[in-house]
């Protein structure tokens, strides 16, 4: 912009701002949900520096501020990824059919806790958890009914899973064989993503340092063997969930990103020949434009950072490809209808900011796992912005807008300052032991909660236009019977199964663990002779041991 | 109010990670005045009840979000009763649906749960008015 018109222009705003002034305002500060201050008024003044081909290009080129894709949704629509499981593998499989059968294009699972953390289903830990909030899958059998008549060559399947990420991958490639897929046929992802384990969701088995080396075997065996598979989604949704700001979902999740590729690159993988396969996970909370420049600065930044930092020259290993989850802390016990409102502004910021996948929360998942009902309306509310609000027509809608660039640039600048600031730590794995992140969290989500006490920051239903009524609406209930009927069934396994292959298996593994080799062809050989996760845990905790956290508050 | 500092242990039984609730809450109970202890996550029936033993607490709360109160919370409470603190006050918080909450409630292993969206003012309110007459 020439200076003259520069110069008139911030004349004119400063007319504006004095007329402004005069009026009085609703509150003394308009905040986001991440207590960011926000003007009354964003101008050219605020995007001078801006450099449209620098910092934004066009879809499909660096630095991707625009989208990964170059056509985006003319293309074809985001994936629509409903994360379910409940009960026994029986039950989810119906759920996973009934979903298919509603249009949904992608499978995504959710485990039940023993499996998340490691124990078989009759373990004494497990006692009152099995298929609660997830399926319970103990064995490849299990396994095996998960995925009945379900083709894993059309369908890819999502599965979140850290700790023993690769033993359920294994599974799940075990399983393709059987149905006489070969295993380059296979497409999905697992999470495994462990540092956001320690800092924030807290499901972890093993310290970090054996965790991390099963991560790089699986990229290692993937690149291989499974080269559609997506080996990791390194995860900001739960950071986010923790009670983290926009900003530091957006710099941890991040420096994360780049801890693995540092990873990949000191177990001597060229970075060309894993980062293609790296994927993110997104939260998508309720304060619409702050989420979507959150978006549009993660692939800029994961763009530069791949390129400048890492020597990165796959144009796939510098495009940053990521699925996105509606909030689930965003969420109300009171009038749980609302949630459907709420998860519909949140799915809007995702695809304005250009995922790639996405989960919308039902309205009852703050109560219970969600009916068939509610899960029903979260899909429709993703089919509906897809083809009846007009908000796939054109790609990045929101660019150039003075304030949403304004914004994509400062949530840019201050990942940047977390990143100084971990590298002042002494990296991420020395900052998540000296409780950097997971202290900075509880600092955030302590914050918000004072807000909304004061509040200062309005939820409808609670703490405003609060009318006391107790909500009227259908719960699913999980039977106590699963749990017997799950435990039953696995002691069936290990009598009828070979138990002398399943021993010599597991000694074999610990024999691997030891050394330097690749793990994942070991836990294959104990997945396929019905070798249990909680039998290979405990094989390997024999070698790695286990994580133990130092509580804080 | 009494010389003496109310003791909490701020407990996370069961497999769950979600610690988000629990450290709030410990968090609020320190700034409203009360001793708390934070036992951190992944915690075994048995452990509970010996760190509320250890600690020589008054009030015991509890955070569960996987669905698996109806086991976890009962037990507690036997394993509290037999170590001689059936009279600590317990408190639940968590994805308790109403249904559950009223069971828990009525059959005597919890005094009160707590809901998603309380207020920490309610919470402290209602164990200053158990012990601050």
């Amino acid at each position: 912009m020439d200076k003259d018109k520069l110069e008139r222009i911030t004349g004119q705003y400063e007319q504006w701002q004095e007329e402004a002034g005069k009026a009085k305002e609703r509150k003394t500060t308009f905040k986001t949900v991440s207590s960011r201050p926000i003007k009354a008024l964003y101008t050219p003044l605020d995007t001078e520096e801006l450099d449209y081909e620098k910092d934004l290009g066009f879809p499909g080129i660096y630095p991707y501020t625009r989208g990964v894709q170059t056509n985006m949704y003319r293309g074809r629509i985001w994936t629509m990824r409903q994360f379910s499981g409940f009960g026994d593998a029986y039950d989810s499989n119906m759920r996973y059919r009934y979903l298919l059968d509603q249009g949904q294009t992608g499978l995504s699972v959710a485990f039940d806790m023993p499996t998340i953390m490691g124990y078989d289903s009759d373990n004494e830990r497990s006692l009152g958890e099995v298929g609660r909030c997830g399926v319970a899958i103990d064995s490849l059998e299990d396994m095996e009914i998960l995925f009945d008549q379900i083709p894993v060559d059309q369908v890819t399947t999502s599965m979140t899973i850290n700790g023993p990420a690769s033993i359920l991958w294994c599974m799940y490639l075990a399983n393709a064989e059987k149905q006489g897929i070969s295993l380059d046929q296979v497409g999905g992802t697992i999470q495994n993503d462990i540092l956001k384990e320690y800092i924030a969701q807290k499901s972890w088995i093993f310290p970090p340092e054996p965790s991390m080396r099963l991560i790089t075997d699986i990229f290692a065996f993937s690149a291989d063997h499974v080269p559609r598979w997506n080996t990791i989604s390194i995860s900001g949704y739960h950071i986010r969930e923790a009670g983290s700001t926009a900003a530091q979902e957006l710099a941890f999740t991040l420096a994360d990103g780049f801890a693995y590729v540092e990873a990949g690159i000191n177990a001597g993988l060229d970075v060309d020949r894993f980062a293609p396969r790296l994927s993110f996970f997104f939260n998508a909370h309720i304060d619409f434009f702050e989420e979507i420049c959150k978006y549009r600065a993660a692939r800029r930044i994961w763009a530069r950072r791949m390129k400048e930092k890492y020597g990165a020259k796959d144009e796939r290993s510098l495009k940053m490809r990521f699925h996105t989850q509606t909030a689930g802390c965003s969420l109300t016990a009171q009038e749980p209808e609302n949630n459907i409102v709420r998860t519909t502004i949140e799915a809007l910021s995702a695809v304005m900011g250009g995922t790639q996948s996405l989960h919308t929360n039902s309205m009852d998942e703050v109560l219970a796992l969600p009916t068939e009902k509610a899960v029903k309306i979260a899909l429709r509310t993703q089919q509906i912005i897809a083809y009846e609000s007009g908000a796939a027509n054109t790609i990045d809608p929101l660019a150039g807008s003075y304030f949403v660039e304004q914004l994509t640039d400062q949530l840019e600048a201050e990942a940047e300052e977390y990143f100084r600031r971990i590298d002042d730590h002494g990296g991420v794995l020395k900052a998540i032991d000296q409780g950097f992140f997971q202290q900075e969290i509880a600092d955030a989500a302590y914050e918000y909660q004072l807000a909304v006490d004061r509040d200062e920051q309005v939820v409808v239903g609670v703490n405003r236009y609060n009318t006391g009524e107790k909500a009227q609406i259908e719960l699913l209930k999980i039977d106590p019977e699963v749990e017997m009927k799950q435990v039953g069934r696995l002691k069936q396994l290990r009598e009828k199964r070979d138990n002398d292959a399943v021993n010599r298996s597991l000694k074999a593994l610990k024999d691997t663990a030891k050394g330097p080799d690749n793990l994942i062809p070991k836990i294959l050989d104990a997945v396929k002779v019905y070798a249990t996760e909680g039998e290979i845990v405990v094989a390997l905790k024999e070698v790695f041991g286990e994580y133990k956290e130092k509580p804080l508050f | 109010m009494t010389a003496k500092k109310v003791r909490v242990l701020v407990a996370k039984p069961g497999l769950d990670g979600h610690d988000r609730g629990a450290k709030v809450v410990a968090r609020g109970l320190r700034d409203a005045g009360f001793e708390v202890i934070y036992t951190g996550l992944h915690q075994t029936p048995e452990q509970v009840a010996e760190a509320a033993l250890q600690e020589d607490v008054d009030v015991v709360g509890l955070s569960i979000l996987s669905g698996a109160h109806m086991t976890l919370v009962p037990k507690i409470k036997d394993l509290l009763k037999s170590n001689g603190m059936g009279d600590v006050l317990l408190v639940v918080g968590g994805i308790i649906p109403e249904d559950d909450a009223e069971e828990l409630v009525k059959s005597g292993s919890a005094d009160q749960v707590f809901n998603p969206g309380e207020p920490l003012d309610n919470i402290t309110e209602y164990i200053s008015g158990k012990f601050y007459k």
